[in-house]
């Protein structure tokens, strides 16, 4: 399996790898993939409740070297956005930005799933909290 | 000086040893002749170094050399023992007795065969990778003819209590073949200790060239015939006809002659860096799994899972190192590989196995090297595993009851 230059570089230098508070009502995680699999991702965003902006996001993913990337450049992505804005963010927008072979997919619909699961607990939180 | 990448997969090929490669190299150029050629002198050397290799390779493993039947590697070898033994015997009965971890090139000619209507039995194995002898008793019938059981696993090194099963296999008068691949060469393996009627054999597993093996067919009690499955110029006693290739016999002959000479040394040896290897990943690591049994192994073999890492990401992490891993995402399936399964790995824990295949080329410097990059590649993607902050995690949970 060869790789493109962009999933060496995340892998070897993911960004944002880490974790937030989950019980932070400022802070939806999302957790998706199963490990009999071979992919686990926990994707993470904190919302700054002034601005509605995403100021943080951290991941933690088991998984290829693809699945890895894909979570990593999820969370670049994030940074920065409104959560209208993030859920913009497909599966082929990283598929193209990694070169990621028919066969890798799946990781990248892994990770756009963790972002939607992310977002929505998040979301939960708020209307809890009302 | 350690070379790169670190080569420890030698359970997929072997390098050609040296001292096979000179040996071989006159019969593509001044001694090129054709085994069969019988009207001169070209022909008569060709047929002579044959002679050789046969005796060599036959005195491997306990056969005469009239029993070696030379072939294009083991996946001929296989498929000429089990097709050809099934198509032979068929009136005798239509049913074969195999075990789910052998090698595809067995599976996949049982399951041809059962488009042809025989019956096939896959037995399972325990939780060792070791085949119940119970069970394959019991799964014999007046119908059976054929029992393929393997010597050596490939991918977990597990020896199969061959001695037993030939034993078995004779006092029910059933034929028995094994697939010896890994086996030769690396632990005593003698047909006739065993009570072996076939045996494969592959020259490039025991460092020797790729593109030949053998097949040990017996011929006294009992005398096994096959049906061939190539004909043509009935060469190898009309079992595999097609010119035989000079080169790569002489040096499988070469190469079974210094496995022979040098399995006792080589083995300890060999074990020796086996076990540095393995209680050096222990020393650093917590929660790595052996796959299969420990105390009934190939010299070379240390199939291992880490916990809460995925294999494709830690052969990306290691590249400088060359194994394998029983991941998914190694093949085009996406299937963890089916030999962890039947040894009731989890799938979690297949994902996250890497095999090691030591050889005669490796040395304590490579096996330390080792330990030290897969030991740091493992740590650091456990501090990226969402699995294992879960696991702590619970830990936690658990030491505040």
């Amino acid at each position: 399996m060869s790789y493109s230059e962009k999933v060496i570089d995340h892998y070897n230098n993911p960004r944002n790898v880490g974790s937030l508070a989950k019980d932070d009502t400022a802070v939806g995680t999302g957790l998706v993939g199963a490990p009999e699999c071979g992919d686990v991702m926990k994707l993470q965003v904190r919302v700054n409740p002034e601005t509605g902006v995403i100021d943080d996001a951290k991941f933690k993913t088991f998984g290829c070297g693809s699945a890895i990337a894909s979570s990593s450049l999820a969370t670049e992505w994030l940074k920065g956005k409104t959560l209208e804005q993030a859920l913009e963010i497909k599966n082929v927008d990283i598929v193209q930005e990694l070169s990621l072979p028919p066969v890798k997919i799946h990781c990248s619909v892994l990770a756009e799933d963790a972002i939607k699961a992310a977002i929505a607990d998040y979301k939960r939180k708020q209307q809890d909290g009302q | 000086m350690l070379r790169f990448p670190i080569y420890m997969d030698n359970h997929a090929t072997t390098p050609v040893d040296p001292r096979v490669l000179e040996l071989m190299l006159p019969y593509f150029t001044d001694r090129f002749g054709n085994a069969a050629s019988r009207n001169h002198s070209y022909g008569w050397q060709a047929e002579e170094a044959v002679d050789v290799a046969r005796k060599q390779v036959a005195e491997l493993i306990g056969a005469t050399a009239k029993e070696i039947v030379f072939t294009s590697g083991a996946t001929e070898s296989d498929n000429l023992a089990i097709k050809g033994a099934a198509h032979m015997y068929r009136e005798k009965g239509n049913h074969l007795i195999t075990v789910v971890t052998e090698h595809k090139a067995v599976i996949d000619t049982c399951k041809h065969l059962e488009k042809e209507g025989f019956d096939v039995t896959y037995l399972p194995v325990k939780r060792d990778g070791l085949v119940d002898l119970d069970r394959l008793r019991a799964a014999i019938t007046d119908r059976t003819i054929l029992i393929s059981i393997m010597a050596a696993n490939n991918e977990v090194g597990v020896l199969q209590p061959i001695a037993e099963i030939g034993k078995i296999a004779r006092e029910r008068g059933v034929l028995f073949h094994t697939d010896a691949v890994q086996a030769a060469g690396k632990v005593p393996f003698d047909v006739n200790a065993s009570s072996v009627d076939m045996a494969s054999l592959s020259a490039h597993k025991m460092y020797g060239p790729k593109g030949v093996g053998a097949l040990y067919v017996r011929r006294r009690n009992p005398r096994v015939l096959l049906t061939p499955i190539i004909d043509g110029g009935g060469h190898e006693r009309g079992m595999r006809s097609g010119t035989l290739n000079v080169p790569g016999i002489v040096g499988f002959g070469k190469a079974a002659a210094i496995s022979r000479e040098e399995l006792a040394t080589e083995s300890a040896r060999v074990t020796g860096l086996r076990n540095r290897l393995s209680e050096g990943l222990r020393r650093e690591l917590d929660e790595i799994y052996i796959n299969g049994s420990v105390e009934h192994r190939l010299p070379g073999n240390l199939n291992i899972s880490f916990a809460y890492v995925e294999g494709e990401s830690l052969l990306m992490g290691i590249s400088d190192i060359a194994v394998s891993s029983g991941s998914a995402c190694t093949s085009a399936t996406l299937e963890p590989s089916y030999v962890l399964k039947a040894l009731g790995t989890g799938d979690e824990l297949a994902h996250s196995s890497i095999r090691f295949g030591l050889g005669r080329f490796n040395t304590e410097e490579e096996v330390d090297f080792v330990v030290e990059k897969v030991s740091a590649v493992v740590k650091r993607l456990r501090e990226m595993s969402p699995l294992y902050e879960l696991a702590k995690e619970h830990e936690e949970v658990k030491m505040r009851g």
